[in-house]
């Protein structure tokens, strides 16, 4: 497990965890960015914030956020 | 006071609901053929907007509700969506859902039917759903949903007749029951206390769902949690729901927020399994929209790229615009001519000429002048709006907002300030924390709205005509950095800690069609349209006065009333190099509107466009100009912002200190460039 930020570009991972705070975790879930789901970095530049691909969606997490989101690469 | 108007007349009321994006400001024009904006970026309709849908000769109120992902009052636009649907609890509501992104989109379509809502819901998109090969059963989800689902493509109208159908059906039935997840048996359990405790208590049962007072206690919502506990007798209420909640963390570890989420989507996973068939998964593919992005989002290429689009954008405006000045120009030549001609023959009075000709036709024609211009960069922003350009800037400001301790969405409404800073403001409502939002509603005042505009087109083409584009780029920019700057400061200062999360949808790209573009474009030119229309014509009307007051005097002299006071002021901006009495009038009628200046100035020298800009060549200098323009961009916003900030922050406070730290930025500003503009020998 590592965080989403340390993801590399084209990297597929599963959310295994979602720490900070409660507003967070809210938005997040309202955009189905949940506990399980799989999550493909489209854009990770080290720098600035990330782009995810969740679904058929595509999010931008800032970098704090990212720095709190548990995953595990998969494939 | 809504609901009380909407019971008594009976009026059948439609809501529409949907994530930002899905298609739902489209929706709402096809049936209510409102002229209404539409955007691109995540949650631009903050405000409620209202409009009638006619069908077979009745008529119904729709009302659009704020593009949400959730109801959990995260954000200001949940808790305004939410709050209308539980209170004045609209007879049905079209819940417009995504069709190429069903899974995220259902999260809200649950939430909605947990609330026992009358849902209808429009699958919109379905055209970009068959593009990416995802087949949908419609009648299947139907069923699972226990709802009418209608499919639709907005943009090309489809299903419309079907969805009014089934809307308006739906209206006239009875409510049905809310839709019952299964929370398992844990949770579960805990939800039958809490719900056994609402269904005792009359008024709570009466005001809500109880299953969903429940739901919403043991999700611990803040909101839900203060209304609930201002009602009496509900102490034993809050009491269980803390010990459940509790409990629940306990045996399972997780809060019961996550549980209820987790449930939540696995009902909708189960949903999509049966109704839903996808070829590709969505993983697999990088789509058109992510090809794009490789070279807009480029940590290198990204800014450059953003800046020479509003470069675009502003050439658009300009070198297409000037040309049609001319026109607008010659048509109130030639009215002012033919008006002055009529009332000559009439035998009008000198004075009641000059009212009509000069203050009237030449005041109000000196700032209808510049709506090609306005028009064309409303245009243009509604087109990057729409294209789906607006969240790619966003993104890529964010890298250096949040480098200066500013949060990446700022940027929007800063963006929409461009154009005018009311909606901007309104637009720091999509900024979830308090603080992130009280700071760009504090700097969204400085970015130049087009208003500002004909201030500097009427002194660029009295000074710098070979240089018009550069120089009208160069205040926008001054307008960004000290934005940024005072953003910094305020940071630092007012709210010290960390930057909230910063999270946003990137749309698809999209082509953006000449309907909404227009639209959008029309509503927001209205706006000052409307403008110059009302507030500055009595404004224009009160100068020429103000100018011919006291009886006697030479019109527009220092003697006359507009005279004395700007005389007063005069001696503030000699260190700025306008000292002079006819710039510190048109300052302080700018504060009305800031496109009055041109109109002041016009009263206050002579006639018409065109005798200001000679006016101005002979009496400024280039550099004082330049300073003049520089205050007109920072100084106190006009009276529609103030009123807007106050609106918007609830507080005098910092409408106040809007106003008064915006007038010593702009002074010190304009000084700052006279003086230095002096050093090296400019003037
Ligand atoms: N292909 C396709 N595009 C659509 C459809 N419906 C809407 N659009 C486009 O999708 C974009 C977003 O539509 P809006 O109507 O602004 O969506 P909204 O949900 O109101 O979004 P917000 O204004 O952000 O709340 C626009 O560019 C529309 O032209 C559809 O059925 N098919």
């Amino acid at each position: 497990m590592k965080p989403l930020w340390f993801l590399g570009m084209n990297r597929t991972g599963v959310v295994r965890e979602i720490a900070g705070g409660r507003g967070v975790r809210k938005r997040l879930t309202g955009m189905g960015f949940i506990e399980g789901v799989t999550v493909r970095i489209i854009k990770n530049d080290n720098y600035g914030p990330l782009i995810v691909s969740l679904g058929e969606g595509r999010l931008v997490l800032g970098q704090g956020v990212a720095n709190k989101i548990m995953v595990e690469e998969v494939g | 006071m809504e609901a009380a108007r909407v019971l008594q007349t009976g009026e059948t009321v439609i809501a529409m609901a949907g994530n930002p994006n899905s298609g739902k400001s489209s929706i709402f024009n096809n049936l209510t053929g409102a002229r209404q904006h539409v955007g691109n970026y995540a949650g631009v309709t903050v405000e409620k907007k209202e409009g009638k849908l006619i069908h077979q000769g009745k008529a119904y109120k729709v009302v659009d509700l704020p593009g949400t992902y959730s109801l959990g009052a995260y954000s200001e636009d949940e808790r305004v969506a939410r709050d209308f649907i539980l209170k004045e609890k609209p007879d049905v509501i079209i819940n417009v859902v995504d069709a190429s992104n069903i899974e995220r989109n259902l999260y809200l379509t649950v939430q909605l039917l947990e609330m026992g809502a009358n849902v209808v819901v429009a699958l919109n998109m379905m055209d970009e759903a068959k593009e990416k090969a995802i087949h949908i059963d419609v009648a299947k989800i139907s069923k699972l949903l226990g709802v009418p689902v209608v499919p639709t493509v907005a943009t090309k109208k489809q299903g419309m007749k079907e969805l009014v159908v089934r809307a308006i059906q739906a209206a006239n039935e009875p409510k049905r029951e809310a839709l019952k997840i299964n929370y398992g048996s844990d949770l579960e359990k805990e939800l039958k206390k809490l719900e056994d405790i609402i269904s005792s208590h009359s008024q709570l049962s009466q005001e809500y769902p109880s299953r969903y007072l429940a739901i919403k206690l043991l999700e611990e919502d803040q909101e839900v949690y203060q209304q609930v506990k201002a009602i009496p007798g509900t102490a034993e209420l809050l009491e269980q729901s803390e010990e459940s909640a509790a409990f629940l963390l306990d045996e399972t570890g997780e809060d019961a927020e996550s549980l209820i989420a987790d449930r939540r989507y696995g009902f909708i996973s189960g949903v999509s399994k049966q109704a839903v068939r996808k070829r590709i998964s969505a993983e697999q593919r990088l789509s058109f929209s992510d090809k794009i992005d490789k070279v807009v989002t480029h940590r290198v290429l990204g800014i450059p790229i953003f800046l020479a689009a509003m470069w675009l954008v502003f050439q658009f405006t300009f070198a297409l615009g000037d040309p049609m000045i001319g026109w607008v120009e010659g048509f109130f030549e030639i009215l002012g001519g033919v008006v002055g001609g009529w009332l000559a023959a009439a035998g009008a009075s000198d004075l009641i000429t000059s009212f009509i000709v000069d203050g009237i036709i030449g005041g109000v024609g000196s700032v209808m002048v510049f709506i090609p211009n306005i028009v064309l960069l409303f245009f243009a922003i509604a087109l990057l709006e729409n294209s789906g350009y607006m969240a790619r800037a966003a993104y890529v400001m964010d890298r250096f907002m949040n480098t200066l301790g500013l949060h990446g969405k700022s940027f929007i409404p800063l963006l929409v300030g461009f154009g005018c800073n009311v909606p901007g403001i309104m637009a720091a409502r999509t900024l979830e924390n308090k603080k992130d939002r009280i700071i760009t509603i504090l700097i969204t005042p400085l970015m130049s709205c087009a208003a500002r505009l004909p201030v500097y087109v009427l002194f660029v083409s009295a000074f710098f005509s070979q240089y018009e584009g550069l120089i009208i780029f160069s205040l926008y920019l001054l307008g960004i950095v000290m934005a940024v700057i005072m953003g910094v400061i305020f940071k630092r200062l007012l709210f010290p800690g960390e930057v909230s999360p910063f999270v946003l949808e990137l749309p698809p790209y999209r082509i953006p069609t000449l309907k909404a573009t227009m639209i959008h474009m029309w509503e927001r030119a209205g706006i000052f349209v409307k403008k110059a229309g009302t507030i500055i014509f009595s404004v224009v009307v009160l100068i020429w006065a103000l100018s011919v007051l006291p009886w006697g005097v030479e019109p527009g002299s220092k003697e006359s009333a507009l005279g004395q006071i700007g005389s007063f002021f005069a001696p503030l901006f000699a260190p700025a190099g306008f000292g002079s009495w006819e710039a510190s009038t048109a300052l302080i009628f700018g504060i009305l509107a800031k496109e009055v200046v041109v109109g002041t100035l016009g009263v206050i020298y002579g006639v018409g466009e065109e005798g200001v800009v000679t006016a101005i060549h002979q009496l400024w200098t280039p550099l004082s100009a330049y300073a003049f323009m520089v205050m007109t961009l920072l100084y106190t916003p006009c009276a529609a912002v103030i009123g807007t900030i106050k609106r918007e922050t609830g507080s005098w406070k910092w409408t106040v200190f809007t106003m008064v730290y915006t007038l010593v930025l702009g002074w010190v500003m304009a000084v700052l460039v006279y003086q230095v503009g002096r050093l090296f020998g400019l003037s």
